[in-house]
Formats: structure tokens, C-alpha cells, sequence
């Protein structure tokens, strides 16, 4: 066993790092505090490779893998949630499904755009009826000669209205249930398919979550993604490496609140003396940064399985559980622990920890990881 | 166009600690880096190459771990990386370092020479104007920004102590450059996921023509006479008045230390 990093992962950190601190961070409360998708930060990230981190060459992706995409998400998140979760949507929900279940024209057609970044991916799954209840979609696709004819709508969409391409479920036979649930690749100028009202959000507020709203949208029959029918299964598997990524990005918000407190606690003195030399502080901050760690062995794990072509279902679901759980106590705690001024804008805190209660809610809530970890325990 | 950027790993002094009791420098832990001013020299070449498709080697010398610096330059566009790597080379001063540079430098073509102005560990920004003597070939130094005609001039802008000057020479040259001059690119993703794949030529005293009397320690004259740290001074007076006032005060104030 070895945990070390290779040289390619330390150069990989040394420019994500930098990337991180000079051109996301500087923006982070401006983004936030006006709720303004980054555009510039995505055309910057793009020209780097950033938005096709773990796909082949060939595909116009760079050739990396997802240990390396998952720390990316990990240390934009760590400077800026929102940058973190754009990169994490486009990547995991869009152009991964299109990867792993897409024909070789789809692969063709729609990786090479959205690995460069000229074109941004998003998902459309939860519906106002279908949240945790996935299988309950509303959202009906009817074959009619080469294409389908969409109707429905889909809620809660991260990136919806700067994206172009969309991977989107719907009902194509109502009586199989969850098999009668197929997906299809929409881009944003099909006729018949708009965006709706824009969330307005606690947190990941640059984040454009808004409404994909399909009337009589015409979806070309090869724009099918994987058969009639697969839509259900392809968007679990889709969310078992969106959920590597969501623990990415928790585990890099708990980390960035984690870096604020340990500056904080060495300046800030009360009684005389810096409150990190507390005892109270020093055990407190221990405990977190011990679940940090524990949050980035899980997370690496499961981008590593993903990589080994693994079964990985099951660590990506302990993996978001524990670094969305450990997400909220570190960010909870570091408000705490910069008192009056963590509960003010002047200081970082106060965004992570909005910002970190989402990861225990979408892509699977806490509860959901939970129902994948005990079913896989007492199958 | 062919461009040979000269660069250097060197510890990141901004990350340096002295140790409190002996005032020497804490070197453990401290991270290596590709050179400021190398890096801005870098970027120049690669910018050239993405205007005019030139052509980007780069060359170090250096132990065996500044192969990562040549690592970093292939992610970020570099075409061809040479390591001056011997025991032969080991101990040497500015001048035994351009001869060894220098000596490279003759195997190989090129019509731009770039190094960095000077390196952060050692701040004497002899290397750069030595190569040009031992090739004799036309310098400019402290270069701020390089303009090419596309053909064989480059326009440059010099930076000096009162302003800056505009100069215009033909290749082959060499120019050393500011860090301040661009802001240094990104590794790009797939370039860091190359890098390591790709062929970093190691070259030893055999692949220069070198009298190995002007190489490493030997070919070094410069003698350490003794090294010191500077006391840490007085802690200054701080005055808050107006700019009148206070300019009023100075002059008093060096009036009675007999500076003016």
C-alpha cells in the first residue's frame, strides 16, 4: 500500500493550488454576495483543461484520471464552493455519462466541446415530485417517427442556464417503473426546451440552479443516450462518481474553513493570550482536522476505485456521507471559533458554512448514502 | 524561430525561516522552485511560440531534482528540456556556470537566447551576460518586453534604473529577463499530465567541449572570504503628522545625524 503522492499529482497541485488562490479565491465573496456565475473563472479553467480533467485525448479531454479531477474539485472548493460544484456538475452529470454510456457519435459530437469548456454540461433528474424518490418521474418522452417529444419539467439544476448540453430522464413507458425511465442528451437550442425560474439559494450561490422546462421539446431519436429504457440506471451510475465529486467538494470547503480557523485562533487573542493556545481550542481543532483527513482518504479511494475500474458505488456514498457531515461540523465550527466576526461577511467562514450544508443534500442526501451503505451491508 | 530559455531551481526564499539563534537560513522543508525571473523568461518564449510557432528548449543545470523545474516547463509548453547534470559540474560559481551553459549552448541552434535576469538564492545576474561573452554574441539585459518583426529583429524594451529604453537587435541574441515583464502561464492539465512521460535529455561533461579546468569547483574563483547575518536593527520611530510636516522633520532629522 502506498498513500504517497506521485510526482504528476504533486506538479498537479502546485498549478491547481496557485490557479486556486490568485484566480478564484480573489472573487469568491463578489460571486457569492451577487450571485454571479463565474463566467470568467470557467473560460480561464477551460483554456487550462480543468473542464475535461479525467477523459481521454482522443475525446479532447486532458488525459488525467479522476483521483486528479477530484482534487481539483477539492481545492476549488477549498478557496470557492461555487467554482467547485460547476466544475463537478459539468464533469461527473454530463460529460462522464456521455463517456461511459454514450456511442461512439455522441462521444464524438459532444466531449470535445464540453472537455474544452466552449460548451458547459448539466443533468436533469429531481423533479417537484421526484426527489429522493427518483423513480418517480414525471417527465414523459413519446417516440414519434426519428424523434422524441418531451414534456415535463426538472428542478434544483445546477449550471442549467450557462449550460448548453443537458443529460435528461424521462418516462418512455410508464408501466416498466424505474426501467421505463430513459435518458436523452438535450441541447439547450432544441425546440420545445427553455430554462425557468433561477433558485434563489442559502449557499453555492454563484451556482446558476434554475428549472429545465421541456413543451413539446423535440429531442432527435439519436440523441438517446445508452437504450430505451437504461435511463434509471445510468443516472445511479452517474451519481456514484457525481457523489466522488460532491465529497470532493465538501471535503475542500472543510478544508478551507479549517485554513481560515488555524489563522484565526494564532492572531486572535482574548485573556491575554492567542485563543489556539486554549486547550479547549487545540482538542477541538484536532477532532475536525482528524476528520478532514479521514473525509480525503475516503474521497481519494473512491476516485481511485473509479479509476481501477472498481466497483466503487458504495465508497463514494461513505465518502459523500462523511465529508458533507464533516463539511458542516468544521464550517459550524469555525464560525464558532471566530465568534462575532465569523457571523459577519468580513470574514470567509460565514459563506462556508452556507455553503457546506448543500453537500449533505444534493447528488443523495446524507440519508440516501446511508440507505446505499446499509443495503450494501445487509444484501 | 528557434528559442533556448535558460532556467534554474532555487529555493523559494519567500517561504524562508531564519533560525532565531543562529541566524543562518532553515533550509528544511523550504520548497524548490523554477526561478521568477527564468519563469518570466519562459513565458516570453512560449508566447513568441503561440504568435509566430517557434520552437522552445529548455536547459538547466543543476542535481538531479531540478529535473521537476524541467517537468513544470514541459506542462507549461515547452518543446525539448536538457539537464546539465555531473559531478564534474558540482561547486560552481557564475563563471564556471556559464562556461558550462555555454558550452551547451554551442551544440545546439538557436536564434533566441532567454535566461531570467538573475536568481532569487543568489541575486547576481552575472550568468546571463557571461553565456553572451563566452558566445559572443550581442546582450540585452533587465528585458521588460520583446517585440519580433517575424523575420530576424526584435524590438525590445530595457528596463533601467530611470526609465526604460527601446532597443532594436538582430538574432541570434540573448536576453535577460524581469519576472514583472508578463504574468507566467499555467501548467495546463494534459501538459502535467504528460511530463512525466516525456524525455528530459540528461547531459553530462561528455556532451560539451569544455576544458573540465573551467568547470565545477576548479573553474570557480569566486572564494567565500566569510558570511554573516546582518544584526536586526532599532526598532524605528513611527511619527503621523502631515506631508508637510513631515517632510520638515526629515530634513531635521538627518541635519542632526550630519547626513545633509
Amino acid at each position: 500500500m502506498d498513500f504517497s503522492l506521485s510526482k504528476k499529482e504533486i506538479l498537479f497541485l502546485q498549478m491547481i493550488r496557485a490557479f486556486a488562490e490568485k484566480e478564484v479565491k480573489p472573487l469568491a465573496a463578489e460571486v457569492d454576495e451577487e450571485e454571479r456565475f463565474p463566467v470568467e473563472t470557467v473560460e480561464k479553467m477551460a483554456k487550462l483543461g480543468i473542464m475535461g480533467i479525467p477523459f481521454p485525448v482522443e475525446y479532447g479531454g486532458a488525459g488525467g484520471n479522476n483521483v486528479l479531477y477530484s482534487m481539483a474539485v477539492e481545492e476549488l472548493s477549498r478557496v470557492c464552493a461555487t467554482t467547485g460544484v460547476i466544475v463537478s456538475a459539468h464533469t461527473s452529470l454530463c460529460a462522464s455519462p456521455i463517456y461511459e454510456f454514450g456511442n461512439e457519435e455522441q462521444r464524438k459530437k459532444y466531449l470535445p466541446k464540453l472537455c474544452s469548456g466552449e460548451w458547459i454540461g448539466a443533468f436533469g433528474l429531481t423533479e417537484p415530485n421526484a426527489g429522493t424518490d427518483a423513480s418517480a418521474q414525471q417527465t414523459m418522452a413519446v417516440l414519434e417517427d426519428d424523434h422524441y417529444v418531451l414534456n415535463g419539467s426538472k428542478i434544483f439544476i445546477t449550471n442549467a442556464a450557462y449550460a448548453h448540453v443537458y443529460i435528461v430522464m424521462a418516462m418512455t413507458d410508464k408501466s416498466q417503473g424505474t426501467r421505463g425511465i430513459s435518458a436523452f442528451i438535450v441541447e439547450r437550442d432544441f425546440p420545445g426546451f427553455s430554462i425557468g425560474k433561477k433558485e434563489k439559494k442559502m449557499g453555492i450561490r454563484g451556482s446558476a440552479t434554475c428549472e429545465l422546462i421541456f413543451e413539446n421539446c423535440i429531442v432527435p431519436k439519436e440523441n438517446l443516450l445508452g437504450k430505451v429504457g437504461e435511463g434509471f440506471k445510468i443516472a445511479m451510475k452517474t451519481l456514484d462518481g457525481g457523489r466522488m465529486g460532491i465529497a470532493s467538494q465538501a471535503l475542500g470547503i472543510a478544508q478551507g474553513a479549517m485554513d481560515e480557523t488555524v489563522k484565526y485562533v494564532k492572531e486572535r487573542k482574548q485573556f491575554g493570550k492567542a485563543i489556539g493556545q486554549f486547550q479547549n481550542t487545540q482538542f477541538q481543532l484536532a477532532d475536525l482536522q482528524a476528520k478532514i483527513q479521514a473525509s480525503r482518504l475516503l474521497v481519494r479511494m473512491a476516485a481511485w476505485k473509479k479509476d481501477m475500474k472498481q466497483p466503487y458505488s458504495v465508497d463514494s456514498a461513505q465518502a459523500k456521507l462523511f465529508a458533507a457531515e464533516t463539511a458542516m461540523e468544521v464550517t459550524t465550527k469555525a464560525v464558532q471559533f471566530h465568534g462575532g466576526y465569523g457571523y459577519t461577511r468580513e470574514y470567509p467562514v460565514e459563506r462556508m458554512m452556507r455553503d457546506a450544508k448543500i453537500t449533505e443534500i444534493y447528488e443523495g442526501t446524507s440519508e440516501v448514502q446511508r440507505m446505499v451503505i446499509a443495503a450494501a451491508l445487509l444484501k | 524561430m528557434k528559442i533556448i530559455v535558460c532556467i534554474k531551481q532555487v529555493p523559494d526564499t519567500t517561504e524562508i525561516k531564519l533560525d532565531p539563534v543562529t541566524g543562518t537560513m532553515i533550509r528544511d522543508g523550504v520548497p524548490s522552485i523554477m526561478n521568477p525571473d527564468d519563469k518570466g523568461g519562459l513565458e516570453m518564449a512560449l508566447a513568441l511560440k503561440d504568435k509566430y510557432g517557434a520552437h522552445v528548449t529548455v536547459i538547466t543545470m543543476g542535481p538531479p531534482q531540478a529535473d521537476d523545474i524541467l517537468r513544470e516547463a514541459f506542462a507549461m509548453g515547452a518543446d525539448r528540456a536538457i539537464h546539465l547534470s555531473d559531478r564534474k559540474f558540482a561547486g560552481a560559481d557564475t563563471l564556471a556556470t556559464s562556461n558550462a551553459i555555454a558550452g551547451a549552448l554551442r551544440v545546439l541552434d538557436y536564434d533566441l537566447i532567454i535566461t531570467g535576469r538573475q536568481a532569487i538564492d543568489g541575486d547576481t545576474a552575472q550568468v546571463g551576460p557571461q553565456i553572451a561573452e563566452h558566445l559572443d554574441l550581442p546582450q540585452v539585459t533587465y528585458v521588460e518586453d520583446l517585440q519580433f518583426d517575424g523575420e530576424k529583429t526584435f524590438t525590445i524594451r530595457k528596463s533601467t534604473e530611470e526609465g526604460y529604453q527601446m532597443l532594436q537587435v538582430e538574432g541570434p541574441c540573448i536576453v535577460t529577463v524581469l519576472a514583472t515583464a508578463n504574468k507566467a502561464r499555467y501548467m495546463s492539465v494534459r501538459g502535467i499530465v504528460e511530463a512525466y512521460d516525456r524525455e528530459v535529455e540528461v547531459w553530462n561533461y561528455n556532451n560539451i567541449s569544455v576544458d573540465e579546468a573551467k568547470l565545477g569547483l576548479n573553474g570557480s574563483p569566486t572564494r567565500v572570504w566569510k558570511s554573516f547575518t546582518k544584526g536586526a536593527k532599532a526598532a524605528g520611530k513611527v511619527f503621523e503628522m502631515e506631508p508637510e510636516e513631515a517632510a520638515n522633520l526629515i530634513i531635521e532629522k538627518l541635519k542632526e545625524k550630519f547626513i545633509i
